[in-house]
């Protein structure tokens, strides 16, 4: 595993991280998740569904159920419980639709 | 992953999975001589069982909550020292969205978990593993069951809370209710206590007389007991109510959950009228009604299967391990959920066939061990069945498929009106399954409701709902670079 996580470290404090939410920024700390960082920071949702617009935030918590992507960086779609956060990473929440990269089942399109 | 990744790996065994079957596959592979490659999805070894916090910033983690941690210390130093010695590649941090058997063997697939954060791979950077022989070990995910309401922010697996708190440390809120059924549920309250967290009950649909006709087998694994006893002391320390055939029939809450509403069933999981009772200011409910095995590597190879005790599709396997393709392996929750401590043994064993040629049937060591263990998963999958009537606590407008966002009504529309029965079927209909989690999430249930009220799905439902043609979402140009490659 890279050995650098936390990378340059502003505020000093140690282990300590600054990332942004949607432009705002939040403390957590080196080895966090993104789901983590975002729901000790009280925001539990951060997405909402393309039918009915509903809120999702974490909910597998292991990669199993896409319900909580994110964009990080500038990277779509990424999931937030697998993703480690970085110093300085920016995170948005989307609204947009969140159409799937790839071609359903065969049989699907019918 | 900070080193190159390499195009393509060959070795005599590929091994998918680095949890408790796959590093012990890995490591008896290795030691017995073979060039093993290992594919995981996970950034670090250990699994979902083993999963601990990064080792960048906690590098020496002491096991606090984790059982079998000695098992997974020693695993991991053969591990590391096998890698060490050249005798096995890992690769971390890369899903196998494609496996195929050819003349020579199979051909693994990969594409990084995620591309952003410190432990990301680029967005084209997969790998090709092409090995002799494949061992695979994908684990499994809590098995859900939709009730109105679920699908608030706020509710989770409840292995999703315990993979929370082992990988983080922290909490992902301070007042939670656990429901479902099954063991697995007191390691997860246990540990939200332990980490600082007020568990205001657990709710378990059976009762711990069901596993009165079972007491031989659960006899056969005295090491569980002394679990539960430790269990009982941490929820006696942390005064934590353990209500028995109780469920949560609705979460309450308009953008998040906010409480649950909950009832007495009876043994068949019918609401008993007149014992609802509601629990106010809570912000995680958890749920697990066991556990589903990963099995769209293993069906995408074409595997025998058959339905397990707790009505999971699970593989077919040999004595050694091997699936009714040759050269196919599979070990842990694959084969049956059964536990960490069966899936090292099952790991062990066929790590130990993969690696040997055509051996002759020698004397497969923990086989004794591995059958009273698959006795005590018999005996706690028996004791803790979903429960047969649990389609009546659905509402038509709850959300079944969350990904498409598709209702009971939906579905039991189609399974009544146009004939839908099987999951297949109604992902053609409703959508659901079709969505990014692919059915992961909503297939059995998705099965059940197409089988009806009562009804068990069908062993061709569940493989419907488990056979995905990309066993993780890629992009278009790994699958345009695959045209290229092809002979």
């Amino acid at each position: 595993m890279s050995a650098n996580t936390s990378g340059n470290n502003p505020s000093g404090t140690p282990g300590e991280v600054t990332v942004s939410f949607d432009g705002r920024p939040i403390t957590t700390s080196a080895g966090q998740s993104v789901g983590s960082a975002l729901v000790t920071n009280g925001i539990t949702a951060w997405r909402d569904t393309r039918k009915h617009a509903r809120p999702r935030g974490l909910f597998c918590g292991i990669g199993v159920c896409f319900d909580c992507l994110v964009t990080v960086d500038g990277a779509p779609n990424q999931r937030a419980c697998l993703v480690e956060v970085h110093e300085g990473m920016e995170i948005k929440g989307s609204s947009e639709p969140n159409v799937p990269p790839l071609a359903e089942p065969e049989g699907g399109r019918k | 992953m900070s080193a190159a990744l390499p195009g393509t790996v060959e070795a005599d065994v590929a091994v998918v999975g680095a949890g408790p079957a796959g590093l012990a596959a890995a490591v008896a592979s290795a030691e017995a001589g073979a060039a093993v490659v290992v594919v995981d999805a996970g950034p670090q070894p250990g699994g979902q069982f083993w999963r601990h916090r990064p080792e960048s910033v906690e590098p020496d983690p002491d096991g606090k909550g984790h059982h079998g941690w000695r098992t997974y210390r020693d695993l991991r130093a053969r591990f590391d020292a096998a890698r060490h010695s050249g005798r096995i590649t890992y690769v971390p941090g890369q899903q196998v969205w494609m496996a195929e058997k050819v003349h020579a063997g199979f051909v693994v697939r990969t594409t990084p978990t995620v591309t952003a954060g410190p432990t990301s791979g680029t967005a084209d950077g997969g790998s090709t593993v092409v090995a002799r022989r494949l061992v695979l070990c994908p684990g499994g995910y809590d098995r859900q069951l939709p009730v109105p309401g679920w699908d608030l922010p706020g509710v989770m697996a409840a292995g999703g809370i315990q993979a929370f708190i082992k990988g983080n440390g922290g909490l992902p809120g301070k007042r939670f209710v656990i429901a479902g059924t099954g063991p697995f549920l007191l390691p997860v309250a246990a540990g939200i206590a332990e980490a600082g967290g007020q568990v205001l009950a657990v709710l378990e649909s059976s009762s711990p007389k069901a596993w009165l006709p079972h007491l031989r087998a659960a006899a056969g694994v005295p090491e569980k007991a002394l679990e539960g006893v430790e269990y009982g002391a941490v929820f006696a320390r942390h005064r934590i109510p353990y209500r028995i055939r109780t469920i949560v029939t609705e979460v309450l809450g308009t953008d998040c959950a906010s409480g649950v509403r909950t009832a007495k069933v009876d043994a068949e999981g019918r609401v008993r009228p007149g014992t609802e009772r509601v629990y106010r200011d809570v912000d995680v409910v958890g749920f697990g009604w066991g556990f589903t095995p990963q099995m769209e590597l293993p069906l995408s190879l074409g595997v025998e299967t058959r339905m397990d005790a707790d009505g999971s599709l699970v593989g077919v396997v040999t004595e050694r391990q091997e699936s009714s393709i040759p050269g196919l392996f599979l070990a842990g929750e694959v084969t049956g959920v059964g536990g960490a401590t069966l899936a090292v043994l099952e790991g062990l064993t066929a790590g130990t066939a993969a690696a040997a040629a055509p051996a002759p049937a020698a004397v497969v060591p923990g086989l004794r061990a591995m059958a009273r263990h698959r006795r005590f998963a018999e005996a706690m999958h028996r004791a803790h069945p979903v429960p047969a009537a649990w389609q009546d606590w659905l509402a038509p407008q709850t959300t079944v498929c969350r990904c498409e966002e598709v209702t009971a009504g939906e579905i039991t529309a189609a399974r009544d009106d146009l004939g839908a029965h099987h999951a297949r079927t109604l992902k053609s209909f409703t959508r659901a399954g079709m969505g990014w989690c692919q059915g992961r999430v909503c297939g059995f249930a998705a099965a059940c409701l197409g089988a009806g009220p009562g009804a068990a799905p069908s062993i061709e439902s569940l493989s419907g709902a488990a056979k995905r043609p990309l066993a993780a979402p890629v992009g278009i140009g790994e699958l345009a670079a695959l045209k290229n490659t092809d002979d």
